[in-house]
C-alpha cells in the first residue's frame, strides 16, 4: 500500500512540476515587461520594484503596434470566414451528392493534407508578384484560405456524412433549393464542426510568421509576428521594450484561450485524431 | 421528382474551394517540381538541365556538406522530440487518464505555450537563455549551480539541443491531448477484464493500453516527423538563417530558405534551381514516410 501512495505522490509531483515548467516562462515574460531594462539585467527572476505601464507606452510610440494588431485581425478573420464558406460549400457537395467524380474530388482535396505548402514558397512568391499582391494583405488572406481548405473540407465532409438524409428530403419536398437546404437545414447542424474548423484556421493564420516574412515588407502592413521580428532587429538591447512587445503579442491569444480553453483544445486535436 | 432547371448550379458549390486550393497549394508545389529541372539566373528561368540540380545538391561542395549536416540535425530533432516531447507527453497523458485532481487545469497549462506564435516562443527563449542576463543562468546561479551556466545558444555543442527542447516545451501539451484522446477511446471493459485476469499495472500498460493506443501514437509520431523535417521558424527566430553558431543548428528547411532567398554558401545569390531540388527531396522524405506509416496504421486497424 505504501508503494501505491508513493507512486501516486510521484505522479502528482511530476504532473504539477510540468505545470510550473509550462507556465513559468510565460509568467517571466509578463513580469519582466513591467520592469526597467536595468532591473531585468540585475535580476531577471524578481518582481518589478514599481508597477508601471511605461514600457507599453514606449512600445506604442516606437512601433506601429496598432497597425500590426489590425492587420493580424483582418488577415485571420477574413481568411477564416472565406475558409468556412468555401470549405462548407465543397463539403456539402461531397457529402450529400453522389456524382460520379465525387470520390476522386474528395481524394484530390485530401492530397492537400500531405503537402507542406512552405516548400512551394518560390513559385508562390513569383505568383504573388505577378498578381501584384506582394505587400498586400490579400496575399496572406488568399494563401491561408487555400491552405486551410483540405483539412476543413475533410472535417466538414466527415461531419456532414453523419447527418440523416431524411432532413434534406423533407426540405426539398417543401420546395427548398440546394442553397436553401445547405444554408437553412445543414449548416446550423454542423456548428460544432464549423467551430473546430474556425479554431484550427484562426490559430494558424494568427500565428504564422513564414509567409508574411516573404510577402510583406511595408511596416504598416505587417502582422504581429513579423512586427516582432523588426522590433527584435532594431531594439536588441532594450529588453524592457522586447518583453512588453512579446507580452502584448501573446496576450490576445491567451485571453481568447482562457475564455474558451475547452473548445480550443478539442478543436485543435480534432484535426489530428480524426 | 422533377429536376429543377437550375440544378446544374450545384456544381458551382465546390468551385471556389477548388480554385483557391489548386492555385495556392497544388500549383506552387508542382511548379517547384518543374523549377528543379531548370537552370536559374536569379529569378529568371534558364535552360532545361534535367537532374543536374540534384547532382549538384548531393555531390558538389559546399552544397552536399550543408545537405548532410542539415539532415542529421533534422534526424536529431526527430529523435529527441520523440523521446522528450512524446515520451513525457504520453506519461503525463497516462497520469491524467488514471485520474488526477485538477485534470482540466493540467491540460490547459500544458497546452498554453502551443497557442503562441513560434516566433514569440523563439524570441522569449532567446532572452531566457541569454548567457549574461538570461533567466536560466540566473536561476542556476541561485541554486548554487553556477558551473552549469552556459551560453546555451552560443555553444555549437548545446545550441541545437536547446532549440529542440524549446520546441518540446512548445509542443508537449498537444502531444498530451492527442495521447489522452487515444487513451480515453480504449473500452473500459477491456481494462477491467485484464485487471480481473490479474494483470499488474506495468503489465496492463504494456499488453493492453499501449497496443490499443497505437493509432494515436502513430499519428503523433508522423506529425512529429513532419514537424522535425520542416523545422524552420524556431531556428530562424533563435539562430538566424545561417543556423548559427557555424551551421550547428542548420536544418533542411533553413538551408532551403537560404537557397531560395539568398545567403547559401557565403554568397548572397539566390539559387532557385537548387532550392527547388531541395524542396522536392524534402517533399519526398515527408510524403513517403507519412504515407507508409498511415498505410501501416490502416492495415493494423483492419486486423483488430
Amino acid at each position: 500500500m505504501n508503494t501505491r501512495i508513493g507512486a501516486r505522490s510521484l505522479q502528482y509531483l511530476l504532473a504539477y512540476l510540468f505545470v510550473l515548467l509550462s507556465i513559468y516562462p510565460i509568467w517571466l515574460m509578463i513580469v519582466n515587461s513591467f520592469k526597467t531594462t536595468a532591473e531585468i539585467y540585475m535580476d531577471p527572476l524578481g518582481l518589478p520594484a514599481t508597477f508601471s505601464f511605461t514600457n507599453y507606452r514606449k512600445l506604442w510610440e516606437t512601433v506601429p503596434f496598432a497597425d500590426y494588431l489590425t492587420n493580424s485581425i483582418l488577415v485571420s478573420v477574413a481568411s477564416v470566414i472565406l475558409t468556412l464558406i468555401f470549405a462548407s460549400l465543397a463539403a456539402f457537395y461531397l457529402a450529400r451528392f453522389s456524382f460520379r467524380w465525387n470520390g476522386f474530388l474528395y481524394f484530390f482535396f485530401l492530397l492537400g493534407l500531405m503537402i507542406p505548402i512552405k516548400l512551394g514558397i518560390v513559385p508562390l512568391f513569383l505568383l504573388m508578384k505577378e498578381l501584384g499582391l506582394l505587400n498586400s494583405l490579400w496575399s496572406l488572406i488568399l494563401l491561408y484560405t487555400g491552405s486551410g481548405i483540405p483539412l476543413s473540407v475533410f472535417i466538414l465532409t466527415g461531419f456532414l456524412r453523419t447527418l440523416p438524409i431524411e432532413l434534406e428530403e423533407a426540405a426539398r419536398i417543401d420546395g427548398c433549393n440546394h442553397f436553401q437546404v445547405f444554408w437553412r437545414i445543414l449548416l446550423p447542424l454542423v456548428r460544432p464542426a464549423l467551430g473546430t474548423v474556425m479554431i484550427i484556421n484562426f490559430i494558424s493564420a494568427w500565428n504564422d510568421f513564414f509567409f508574411p516574412l516573404i510577402f510583406i515588407q511595408k511596416d504598416a502592413l505587417k502582422t504581429i509576428p513579423i512586427g516582432m521580428l523588426s522590433l527584435f532587429g532594431e531594439y536588441e538591447a532594450d529588453w524592457s521594450l522586447l518583453f512588453a512587445g512579446l507580452t502584448l503579442s501573446a496576450l490576445p491569444m491567451i485571453i481568447v484561450f482562457l475564455l474558451a480553453s475547452k473548445q480550443f483544445m478539442e478543436g485543435l486535436t480534432a484535426g489530428a485524431v480524426k | 421528382m422533377a429536376k429543377s432547371k437550375r440544378s446544374w448550379l450545384i456544381h458551382l458549390f465546390p468551385l471556389p474551394a477548388l480554385i483557391l486550393y489548386v492555385m495556392f497549394v497544388l500549383y506552387p508545389l508542382f511548379s517547384a517540381f518543374s523549377y528543379s529541372l531548370y537552370d536559374w539566373k536569379g529569378i529568371a528561368k534558364g535552360a532545361f538541365v534535367g537532374l543536374e540540380n540534384f547532382t549538384t545538391l548531393f555531390t558538389k561542395e559546399p552544397f552536399n556538406e550543408m545537405f548532410w549536416r542539415a539532415i542529421q540535425h533534422n534526424l536529431i530533432y526527430f529523435v529527441i522530440e520523440m523521446i522528450v516531447q512524446n515520451g513525457l507527453g504520453f506519461l503525463l497523458a497516462y497520469i491524467i487518464y488514471r485520474k488526477i485532481r485538477g485534470a482540466e487545469l493540467l491540460k490547459a497549462a500544458y497546452f498554453l505555450p502551443r497557442l503562441l506564435s513560434v516566433i514569440i516562443v523563439g524570441f522569449l527563449w532567446k532572452l531566457i537563455l541569454n548567457p549574461n542576463f538570461g533567466a536560466l543562468n540566473t536561476f542556476l546561479g541561485k541554486l548554487g549551480l553556477e558551473s552549469w551556466a552556459k551560453p546555451w545558444l552560443g555553444d555549437p555543442d548545446t545550441a541545437l539541443y536547446a532549440i529542440i527542447l524549446v520546441n518540446c516545451w512548445f509542443g508537449i501539451g498537444f502531444a498530451v491531448l492527442v495521447f489522452l484522446a487515444g487513451l480515453q477511446s480504449i473500452p473500459a471493459e477491456l481494462i477491467e477484464a485484464a485487471r480481473l485476469d490479474g494483470a499488474n499495472r506495468l503489465r496492463l500498460l504494456r499488453s493492453v493500453v499501449l497496443p490499443l493506443c497505437m493509432p494515436s501514437i502513430t499519428i503523433m509520431s508522423v506529425l512529429t516527423f513532419i514537424q522535425a523535417f520542416e523545422a524552420f521558424e524556431l531556428v530562424y527566430a533563435m539562430q538566424g538563417s545561417m543556423g548559427e553558431p557555424v551551421y550547428s543548428t542548420d536544418t533542411l528547411a533553413v538551408y532551403f530558405y537560404r537557397l531560395a532567398f539568398g545567403g547559401a554558401g557565403g554568397t548572397d545569390t539566390v539559387a532557385i534551381g537548387l532550392g527547388s531540388a531541395l524542396a522536392v527531396v524534402l517533399f519526398l522524405i515527408v510524403a513517403s514516410v507519412s504515407a507508409i506509416s498511415l498505410y501501416l496504421l490502416r492495415k493494423r486497424e483492419v486486423q483488430h
